[in-house]
């Protein structure tokens, strides 16, 4: 379709959405209101099973079967980018050099505190994970902390190093064992928050990392290249 | 009056919209999906908000005290998780497409129609 | 607690199979894999076999758990699945090329999401599979990510299918703020009389599914991604995931909406959209030469045919929309079967290519012409069975469509049998497009793994139409809660309808092996790949799905 035909449709649809919409919105129970029938059947029983954090009792205890999907989503996205930016022989060939790349000239002071700032970055992400249950935080915010932390080390400028301390197929088996100790938890011992955090901390991490170096092969790739 | 706070998780749900169709870069429309969705995470938390209340965790106060909708918070992480990765993948297709194609101009992708 | 096992047995080994895919040999990861498959099929069974049944997840009850509902309807659909999944890794044995385990993970994560889906009592549960079998889908399609068309493909799908689940998610959102609830039962409960709000989060909602069932004009996504997708792949999208978008209309509107919003303009939008997509996919079929998206634009029309049935909202329809889900699954797997035997004998599936370089292949032959029959409608076919009821429950003018969708998309597929399987027709010139075949390395002839599924396959569809009527009647009832008498589409009018379709058919076959196949400029620049164009029509279509509800 021409450039104007597919404005004029969206013009439409454009239009029709934002109507819908509006329609909807204005018959909403009043914004700030006291109405939430499900959110206060969940907090008694967050309290009873001794779990402060309601959000983590909802994820990890009461609906404890939605979180197994998105574990699993996060699972196959992580394999997704091992399966779908994987280097042909081709590529392999050309990028034969690749990890000739030395650590790059960086300044003193962001090499310092790139190092220094990881051990406490790391420290950081095991307390949102561990604390999970009591405070906001728990495995998904924490894991995240945790995959960016070994970061640090690219950013100080140092791939090699990155690549070292990170063996993929480690991470692989890792993020797939958290993945299939989550199945086993949410199924059969729902409700065991703290180690249903841990496992998915460590997964979450494991995809974080995974992901993460699939597209630093391709950017490294590209780099080459040009 | 208050009803209008509704209509902000619709705005942004049009101008994700909006931006993929007009995208002339695959990379930007991804990230524009991803605008699409935080629609969602807006309109829930909007949902779930009330008046004079608090986070629900309750480890530092009293259970009598009212909180806001947990359930929609736990929706709204569920969400952004299934957000990050859809990103994700769709951004490692993206590589791909400018791997092969040469190029991630929509306009510039051939049908792909035989 | 054998339901709880049903569901985690898929996700659990495939766990396993990725955290120990790089060690472990091919044969024991295609063992793995299938096995695994055979014994969930077996655990849905007894499921099956032991009743309707209701299970709250973790020992929540109604109220803040999850509950998984094994009605009939619901197992029935997910024994079709793993049926069709087992055909699907038989066909990938030994030769199917594979990475790690990747594609076998992936086939059980897929398997596992669409049984969760259609098992799921929960709104948003069944949201957060439906995302999971959306990203399996993405990867599995993206599969040969080192050809250009495929990660377009896969590009185009993921955008399209994503917004349209986020849509989704904000008429969940909607339907939240205004009951409280998120089962499905017990919105169903909460909703009393429709307003806008309860309208537009059905629209809403129901977006992301009719996403998913190629309704058009949301079906842009399909071919482009059929096309690229590998075989066992491709069986498992046309043959299940496609129908599970209709399958989860019906669910929303029939469990929870159907008091709230009243029959007539459900049904007046529903057909509207069936019937769309089962003439445009059947005229996109005919005019087309690639053999794969060929096959994808007969799911378009299919699938319409299907949403017809669920849409016409009348029980002995909904019966035969089930009786045309299981035949159709057949047929369709069966055919991408033998699609793929072209595409790893010949690394073509262009039909003026192929030109009578088919004789030799006695079984992919068979396949072609038994499927073309199938998709017709020769009872007793499942889709024949399923189509009387339809036709029946409609009316003249659903009988009309039932036979020209069957004689449109059968005719393509008795046409690519006579070109290429009997050297039907003048040559022509066929284009240089080239295809990688699947397999680790070139095979000079096909092994029976993959092939026999396919004949299989083809012959269960074919045969599907001998079940006892009363049997599919009485899975559909406590679904729709209509008890009606046995549905029986032995019929004469049904019978000659059957009869008529295939006729046509062969007439449509025997038209198009006289020239070229035809090029229509306008439908070819409105399927353009263009992911814009893709997703101004899906907005387009949101809208008109509203206004005709709220009309």
């Amino acid at each position: 379709m021409s450039r104007r035909a597919r404005l004029l449709v969206l013009a439409f649809g454009g239009c029709g959405l934002a109507l819908l919409f509006a329609l909807a919105a204005f018959r909403l129970p009043d914004f700030g209101g006291t109405s939430h029938p499900y959110g206060q059947r969940t907090l008694p029983n967050a309290i009873a099973h001794h779990t402060p954090n309601v959000i983590s009792s909802i994820n990890f205890d009461q609906r404890a079967f939605d979180t197994l999907g998105e574990e699993l989503i996060l699972m196959a996205s992580a394999l997704a980018a091992v399966l779908i930016l994987r280097t042909v022989r081709a590529e392999q060939e050309d990028a034969a050099g690749k990890h000739a790349y030395g650590p790059a000239q960086v300044f003193d002071a962001l090499r310092i505190t790139g190092y220094a700032l990881l051990p406490v970055t790391i420290m950081t992400g095991v307390y949102i994970v561990a604390h999970g249950y009591l405070s906001p935080g728990g495995g998904f915010q924490g894991g995240v902390v945790l995959g960016s932390a070994i970061h640090l080390v690219y950013l100080s400028g140092d791939y090699p190093a990155l690549a070292r301390i990170r063996p993929i197929p480690m991470f692989e088996a890792g993020e797939a064992l958290a993945a299939g100790a989550f199945v086993a938890l949410a199924l059969a011992f729902a409700g065991q928050v703290t180690a249903m955090n841990a496992v998915v901390g460590l997964e979450v991490g494991s995809a974080v990392v995974l992901t993460l170096a699939k597209f630093f092969e391709q950017a490294l790739l590209v780099r080459k290249d040009t | 009056m208050s009803q209008f706070l509704y209509l902000i998780p619709g705005w942004i749900l049009l101008a994700g919209v909006y931006g993929i169709v007009t995208s002339r870069n695959l990379v930007h429309a991804v990230v524009c999906l991803s605008v699409a969705q935080s629609a969602t995470y807006v309109l829930l938390l909007t949902i779930g908000y009330q008046r004079k209340a608090t986070a629900p965790v309750f480890s530092d106060i009293k259970p009598t005290r009212n909180v806001v909708d947990p359930l929609v918070q736990a929706m709204t992480l569920t969400d952004i998780v299934v957000g990050a990765t859809v990103t994700a993948l769709l951004l490692a297709l993206t590589v791909q497409v400018a791997k092969r194609r040469g190029t991630v101009d929509p306009d510039d992708l051939r049908s792909l129609e035989p | 607690m054998i339901l709880q096992i049903a569901v985690g047995l898929p996700f659990a080994v495939a766990t396993l199979l990725a955290a120990t895919g790089r060690r472990l040999p091919r044969i024991a990861i295609d063992a793995i894999a299938t096995a695994t498959v055979a014994t969930l099929s077996v655990l849905l069974g007894l499921v099956l076999a032991g009743g309707d049944r209701t299970v709250w997840l973790g020992g929540w009850g109604e109220g803040v758990g999850i509950s998984l509902v094994a009605d009939a309807v619901a197992t029935g659909l997910a024994l079709t699945v793993t049926a069709v999944a087992l055909c699907a890794l038989v066909v990938s044995w030994r030769y199917f090329n594979e990475v790690q385990a990747i594609f076998h993970t992936l086939v059980l994560l897929f398997t596992g999401a669409m049984c969760a889906f259609v098992l799921t009592g929960d709104l948003f549960d069944a949201f957060v599979f439906f995302e999971l079998m959306s990203v399996v889908a993405y990867a599995l399609t993206g599969y040969q990510s080192e050809e250009p068309d495929t990660v377009h493909g896969a590009l185009n799908f993921g955008v399209v299918n994503s917004l349209g689940a986020y849509l989704t998610l904000t008429g969940i959102a909607l339907v939240y703020a205004r009951t409280g609830q998120l089962g499905f039962v017990s919105i169903g409960r909460h909703l009393h009389g429709h307003d806008a709000l309860v309208t537009v989060s059905f629209a809403l909602i129901c977006t992301g599914f009719l996403v998913k069932a190629a309704a058009v004009p949301f079906h842009f996504w399909l071919a482009d991604a059929h096309a690229v997708a590998p075989t066992p792949v491709c069986m498992l999208f046309s043959g299940v995931m496609v129908e599970l978008g209709v399958y989860a209309v019906a669910r929303t509107y029939l469990t929870s909406f159907a008091d709230a919003i009243p029959a007539e303009p459900v049904r007046v939008s529903l057909i509207a959209f069936g019937s769309a997509a089962a003439l445009l996919g059947g005229v996109m079929c005919v005019l087309q030469r690639h053999i794969k998206r060929l096959l994808a634009y007969s799911t378009i029309s299919h699938v319409g045919l299907l949403l017809v049935g669920v849409g016409l909202l009348h029980e002995d329809a909904l019966a035969g929309a089930a009786w045309y889900l299981i035949g159709h699954a057949g047929v369709k797997a069966g055919l991408f079967v033998g699609a793929g035997a072209l595409l790893n004998r010949f690394e073509t599936v262009d039909e003026h290519d192929l030109h009578g370089r088919g004789r030799s292949m006695y079984v992919a032959g068979l396949i072609f012409l038994l499927g073309g029959l199938g998709l017709a409608g020769l009872p007793p076919s499942g889709t024949w069975a399923g189509k009387a009821l339809i036709e029946e429950a409609g009316g003249h003018s659903i009988l009309a469509l039932g036979v020209t969708a069957s004689a449109l998309t059968a005719g393509a597929v008795l046409r690519v049998w006579l070109r290429v399987f009997r050297g039907a027709g003048p040559p022509h010139p066929g284009t240089t497009q080239h295809h990688d075949a699947e397999t680790e390395f070139k095979l000079s002839r096909l092994p029976w793994t993959m092939l026999a599924p396919g004949v299989l396959l083809v012959l269960a569809g074919l045969l599907l139409g001998l079940l006892p009527g009363v049997v599919i009647g009485r899975a559909v009832e406590p679904f729709t809660h209509l008890p009606g008498p046995a549905p029986a589409p032995w019929t004469a009018t049904s019978i000659a309808s059957g009869v008529v379709a295939v006729l046509l058919a062969f007439g449509v076959a025997a038209l198009g092996i006289r020239g070229r196949i035809p090029r229509v400029d306008l439908l070819h620049r409105l399927h353009s790949g263009h992911i814009g164009d893709y997703v101004a029509w899906l907005v387009a279509g949101v809208t008109v799905f509203g206004l005709l509800l709220l009309a």
